[in-house]
Parts: C-alpha cells; sequence; structure tokens
C-alpha cells in the first residue's frame, strides 16, 4: 500500500474510531444502562450524568497510563537491574554512574545549559517582544523571529553546523563564522564544536534561536495585556522609557516571564537532539539525555541508560511542579 | 497657582476631527468642571492638557508658557485616571512616592509627603497594601493621593468616580470638595458626564458638544441662563421641556402661543421684527406650576414618581416630545387626571434655531 494512502487511511480510522467511540458508549449509557424512563427516570438520568465525565475520560486515562505511567515505573525497574534487565542490582547502576567522568561532564554540561539557555532565550525574546510591539513592521519581524519554532531540533542543527563549518585555510569559508572571524583578523579558521568547554556555548546558541521565538510571542501577549493606563501614569510620574520598561512593564508580567523561564527549563533539561547531531557529545560536551541514549542504544546498557533516564525525570519534576503552579497562578 | 489658556486648540485623527476651535482661559485656582455627553471629546481634551495626546492645533500655555511640545511630566500636572491606574506590583506608599523617586528626592522628603497624603486621604493603615487588597474607594484615594504628593500646579481627573457605588460616589465627592477647598491655590480639570457632578463640584462648568465648546459658565448661569437648547436639555434632571410655538407680542415682556393651544409670557425683552418668530419655549419641570388661568400646557397626567419630597408627573406624548412637571408634596391622585400648568414669566427660556434669544 502506498504510504500517503496508509496515513489517511490511520486518521480515518483513528478518528472515525474515536467519534464511534463516544458516540455509541453515550448510546450504550444512555439507552440500555440508564435509560431515561421507567419508574427510576430521574435517578437513572442522574446516575448517567455521573457515569459520563469517567466514560468520556476512559481513552485518554488508558492512554496516559500505557504511555506515561507505565513507562515510569518500567524505567524505575529496569534502573535497579542489570545489563539485560535479569537480575536486581539495587543502587549498582547509580553508583557506577557517580564513578564515570562522562557522567559528571553530562551534568556539568547541563548545568551550563540551565543557566544560559533560559535566560538568554526570556531576555532575547522580551528584548523582541518589546521592540516589535509598536511598529509598524513588527509582526513581519516577529513571524521570522518566531519560524526557528517550526523547524525540527536536528535540521536546526543541521543548519548551524553550515555556520561553524570549517574548510582549510585558504580556501574560501562557507561556514559564516569562520568567514566573520577571518574578516576580522582571525588568522585561522577555527573548529569551533571542538573547543572544550565554548563548544557548549555554539551548541546553546541553537536552542537560544529556537526558544526565542516562542518567549517572544508569549511574552508579547502579556506585554499587550500590560493595562495602558498604568504606562500612561508612569508618563506622568517621569518615567523613560527604560524605567516604564524595567519598572513598570516587567514587573507586572513577572508571572508569565517565571512560566516562560521554566517552560524553557524543561526542554533544556531534555536537551538531546542538537547535541547528537552536531558533537555526539564529543569534546566535553555531553549531556545527559545523550548520556543516556549512549548507555541505552550504543552500549546496550539497560541498567545504567535507565538509572540516567531517572536522574533526569528527577531534576525535570520539581521544575515542573513549579511551573504548573506558577501557570495556574497566571490564569485566575 | 497656575493659568491655564488654550486658544484655537483642536485634536484631530487623521482626517476625523474629534475637537475644534477650542478657546477657554482657565484662572488660578479654578476648578473647571468638563461636562457632557459620551463621545464628546473630554478625555481626549484632558489628555491633550495632560500631554498624553498630541495637539494638533492651536496653543496651549500654562501661565504664559506654551506646552504643546514639552513633556507630561514637565507641565507640572498630575492627573486622577478613571480606572486608578495604580501600579498592581507596587504598594500604597511605593504608588505614591514612584514620581518622587524618579526625580531623585531626598527618602525623608518622600516619606514626610507620602504620610502627610496618607494623612489626609486615611490611608495611613493601608501604606504597606498592594492594591488589590483596597476596595474600590480606598484606590481611587490612593490614585488621588499619587497626585498630591507631587504638589502639582494643576490636577486633572478624567471621570474619577465613575467607577464607584451611587454612595461611595457621593461620599468622594464631598471629599474632592474639601480637598479643594484645602487647596484653594491648586488649579483643577475634572471630566465627568454627570452633570450633577459638575453642578456640585464646578467654580465653572465647560460644556462641550459635538467637538466644541457649548457654553461656558457657573453652575447658575448654566441653569439659569443657557446659551443654546442642548446646554439647556442637558443641565437640570428631568430635562428642560421645550415645546414649538410662535411669538404673538412683543417689548419689555414677550407673549408666546404655543402649537399645543397654550399661551405664556416670558421675561424677555423682544423687538417689534420678532414677532411671527418661531421659537421653542423652554421650561424646567420644577418650574411649572398648576393654574386655574391661561395655562402654557395642559396635558393628561400618565404617570406619576412621588420622591417624598417631590411628585414627577408624566404626560402623554404628543408626537415625540413629552413634558415631566416636578410638583412639590406628593401627588399620587393626580395620575390619570388632566393638569393646566404655567410658569413665572422669568422662568421661561425661549430659543430660536436652537440658540436662547437672551444672548443675542
Ligand atoms: N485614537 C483615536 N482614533 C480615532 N478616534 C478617536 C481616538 N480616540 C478617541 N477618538 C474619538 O474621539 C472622540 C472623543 O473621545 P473621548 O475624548 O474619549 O470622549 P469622552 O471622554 O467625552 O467620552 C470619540 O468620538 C472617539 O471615538
Ligand atoms: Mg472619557
Amino acid at each position: 500500500m502506498h504510504p500517503a494512502f496508509q496515513a489517511v487511511l490511520t486518521i480515518v480510522v483513528g478518528v472515525g474510531g474515536c467519534i464511534g467511540y463516544f458516540y455509541f458508549a453515550n448510546l450504550v449509557l444512555d439507552k440500555v444502562l440508564f435509560p431515561a424512563r421507567g419508574p427510576q427516570a430521574g435517578r437513572n438520568i442522574n446516575r448517567a450524568n455521573m457515569i459520563r465525565p469517567w466514560l468520556f475520560l476512559l481513552p485518554a486515562l488508558i492512554a496516559l497510563g500505557l504511555y506515561l505511567a507505565y513507562p515510569v515505573f518500567a524505567t524505575l525497574w529496569l534502573s535497579l537491574h542489570d545489563k539485560t534487565g535479569e537480575t536486581f542490582v539495587g543502587g549498582a547502576n547509580y553508583a557506577q554512574m557517580m564513578t564515570e567522568a562522562k557522567f559528571w561532564e553530562s551534568m556539568r554540561s547541563n548545568a551550563l545549559w540551565l543557566v544560559v539557555v533560559p535566560a538568554a532565550s526570556t531576555a532575547f525574546g522580551l528584548l523582541a517582544a518589546q521592540l516589535t510591539d509598536r511598529i509598524w513592521w513588527g509582526s513581519i519581524a516577529k513571524s521570522l523571529i518566531f519560524m526557528p519554532m517550526a523547524i525540527s531540533f536536528v535540521g536546526a542543527s543541521v543548519i548551524w553546523k553550515l555556520i561553524y563549518d570549517v574548510r582549510p585555510a585558504g580556501t574560501d569559508q562557507i561556514g559564516i563564522l569562520n568567514a566573520v572571524y577571518l574578516a576580522l583578523g582571525g588568522d585561522a579558521p577555527q573548529q569551533w564544536l571542538q573547543i572544550p568547554f565554548w563548544n557548549n556555548f555554539f551548541l546553546m546558541a541553537v536552542l537560544v534561536w529556537i526558544q526565542s521565538g516562542f518567549a517572544m510571542v508569549i511574552l508579547s501577549a502579556a506585554l499587550r495585556g500590560v493595562p495602558e493606563d498604568t504606562i500612561e501614569a508612569a508618563i506622568l510620574d517621569g518615567a523613560n522609557p527604560f524605567q516604564i520598561f524595567f519598572k513598570i512593564k516587567v514587573p507586572q508580567i513577572m508571572g508569565t516571564i517565571i512560566v516562560v523561564w521554566t517552560t524553557i527549563t524543561i526542554v533544556v533539561l531534555k536537551v538531546f537532539d542538537i547535541v547528537r547531531a552536531m558533537t555526539n557529545g564529543q569534546w566535553e560536551s555531553q549531556v545527559l539525555a545523550n548520556y543516556m541514549y549512549d548507555k541505552l542504544f550504543t552500549a546496550s546498557d539497560w541498567g545504567v541508560g535507565s538509572a540516567a533516564a531517572m536522574v533526569i525525570m528527577a531534576l525535570v519534576t520539581p521544575i515542573l511542579v513549579w511551573n504548573v503552579y506558577n501557570a495556574r497562578k497566571e490564569m485566575r | 497657582m497656575a493659568k491655564l489658556n488654550l486658544s484655537g486648540v483642536e485634536k484631530a485623527y487623521g482626517e476625523v476631527k474629534v475637537l475644534k476651535d477650542i478657546n477657554l482661559d482657565i484662572k488660578s485656582g479654578e476648578l473647571i468642571v468638563f461636562v457632557g455627553p459620551s463621545g464628546c471629546g473630554k478625555s481626549t481634551l484632558l489628555r491633550m492638557i495632560a500631554g498624553l495626546e498630541k495637539i494638533t492645533g492651536g496653543d496651549f500655555t500654562i501661565d504664559g508658557v506654551r506646552m504643546n511640545e514639552v513633556p507630561p511630566s514637565e507641565r507640572g500636572i498630575a492627573m486622577v485616571f478613571q480606572s486608578y491606574a495604580l501600579y498592581p506590583h507596587m504598594t500604597v506608599r511605593e504608588n505614591m512616592s514612584f514620581a518622587l523617586k524618579l526625580a531623585k528626592k531626598p527618602q525623608a522628603e518622600i516619606n514626610a509627603a507620602v504620610e502627610k497624603a496618607a494623612r489626609i486621604l486615611q490611608l495611613t493603615p493601608y501604606l504597606e497594601r498592594l492594591p488589590k487588597a483596597l476596595s474600590g474607594g480606598q484606590r481611587q484615594r490612593v490614585a488621588i493621593g499619587r497626585a498630591i504628593v507631587r504638589d502639582p500646579k494643576v490636577y486633572l481627573f478624567d471621570e474619577p468616580l465613575s467607577n464607584l457605588d451611587a454612595a461611595l460616589r457621593v461620599a468622594t465627592r464631598i471629599e474632592i470638595a474639601q480637598l479643594k477647598e484645602a487647596m484653594p491655590d491648586s488649579t483643577m480639570i475634572y471630566v465627568t458626564h454627570d452633570q450633577v457632578e459638575a453642578m456640585t463640584l464646578a467654580s465653572r462648568i465647560v460644556v462641550l458638544a459635538g467637538g466644541g465648546i457649548s457654553q461656558v459658565g457657573t453652575p447658575l448661569e448654566l441653569y439659569e441662563r443657557p446659551e443654546n437648547e442642548f446646554v439647556a436639555q442637558f443641565i437640570g434632571s428631568p430635562s428642560m421641556n421645550l415645546m414649538p410655538g410662535e411669538i404673538v407680542e412683543t417689548g419689555a415682556q414677550t407673549r408666546i402661543r404655543l402649537e399645543n393651544g397654550g399661551e405664556a409670557v416670558a421675561a424677555i425683552p423682544t423687538q417689534a421684527s420678532d414677532k411671527g418668530l418661531k421659537v421653542n419655549l423652554g421650561v424646567r419641570p420644577e418650574d411649572l406650576v398648576p393654574t386655574e388661568g391661561t395655562a402654557l400646557y395642559t396635558g393628561q397626567v400618565e404617570i406619576t414618581e412621588a420622591l417624598g419630597e417631590v411628585t414627577l408627573l408624566y404626560f402623554r406624548k404628543e408626537g415625540d416630545r413629552q413634558v415631566v412637571a416636578k410638583l412639590p408634596g406628593i401627588h399620587r391622585d393626580l395620575r390619570h387626571g388632566t393638569v393646566r400648568l404655567t410658569a413665572d414669566p422669568s422662568k421661561i427660556h425661549l430659543f430660536s434655531n436652537g440658540r436662547s434669544l437672551l444672548y443675542r
């Protein structure tokens, strides 16, 4: 069968199945289980209405349980067993991880990413949101800045690999960074991605480039929501544009800034594709998610790989909770 | 202490002129009220004075200095917004001290100014609270306090009471009047669409309509000698009755025969050439009195509203005009009855083509 045809068929069966489930389940509930007639009509209607939400939630609950809750417990179980998942080893996988230099390198890089990327993305996003607010070509600029959001991380990595590209000295540099570097008087083209420590920042640039657009869109909406008259009151109070921005606008959207910040933090903790595609963790640029992948699929060590996954989850969970808490507060 | 002058001021949004040829002299220490129906440009005019809207034509001066291009914060004005416009993330104290902090005033001076304003406005217990923990009336007072601490030459108020409930509105109106009394030197401009606020607060009222000034005068001048039908009907509640008719006798007093068959005498001098002039006779509901003699209006009462000290009589409509009378005391028994009404000649207004004959 042609793959396109297959895809269409999948969509039809999937969507049709959903509609069919809701329609027929509802029908059975109302007509067969608790029919709204006979001596018990009133009680039956009440009961049907009590069950209905659960009936509609059921598919989602099953899917979430199967694809989310089960893997978490399975991973926890695997992390306490050996390479092949056969014998129980207790905390040995975690202990082994602690002795590996590559693990600590990943922790250090992740910490760096954690500080730099959310801060830089939010700052650039805020700057872009403010600068594009009142100009006629603002929405064009915004679309351009938002565009990278539509590119996959791997696609973005390919683009940025070209930016960091190196050609032998003396030939034309097709990587713009080297071209600029040489034009500004650099002596020899640099292997940007192979400079330990600094290469982390070259990788981060990719994620900042992607996430700034996200931050900008959310913050731009938040800035629009700042009451115009508080700004006018500040103008009358003698505030200059910088004071209006930092003392009136930013504090009023602080809740949104925190939500954007923590959302990007979660993306950062899971960062994988960029590192995989650009350095694969060499030259001291390893991150946790790629470390996990290496253990799991390259070294086929299900024990240590799962242990790394648990570490990532343990780091993400508190931030996620805080994020949801702040997002809820924002909505009230 | 500040005199304001507007001459030939206008405001255009692109092609659309919302205000044109505004000429106004505001003396030092006056409380001027801009009043007019919604959308007539009151806020726009106030915001041009504040510097929040560009003045697109004419000159605006404060104490003789042209202000058209002066930034808002250097005009010596403070404004109280309809929505209060408090900074939600700052406490009451921070809200009130923001302007002084920006002006780099010494902390001791800032504290003194804030605490003094808080005392005047009874806000002292709330100084460390955020605006969201205050009631509407308290927020309003913080907004006023924020203006007071800056000690401006001119205070601007844009419908400051319209977000308050009726009882609080009356109380705050009185507070503003007292505030003005305590600061006899400061000039205040107050915008409202509520003619009661205008009548009670103003030293002079500016009635705005149709993009221009309809009349400027003290509350009593506007009430007793309205320049045109618009002002006549806008000031006073219920509004002035207008009845078409024509002049039949001229002289020191003028006799009018009305289309409804009634007759009236107005204490307004006219010349012989005015005889036959089509006019609208205006008479306020409270000036109508029952009579056995010549009536200027005879009608059947459709509804009575007894308010206690007065009763409002709504007469059956003829065409689109409704006549209303306001009689002292309670007169429920007049419902469905026929009443003959007249008025003292000094209480009768005459308008020709919408303009009062008093101002010819
Ligand atoms: N930015 C604007 N562009 C075009 N017209 C405007 C703008 N702001 C106000 N107006 C118009 O100016 C008129 C006066 O508005 P405003 O001063 O707010 O009235 P008021 O305060 O008396 O109710 C209104 O008819 C309004 O539609
Ligand atoms: Mg207004």
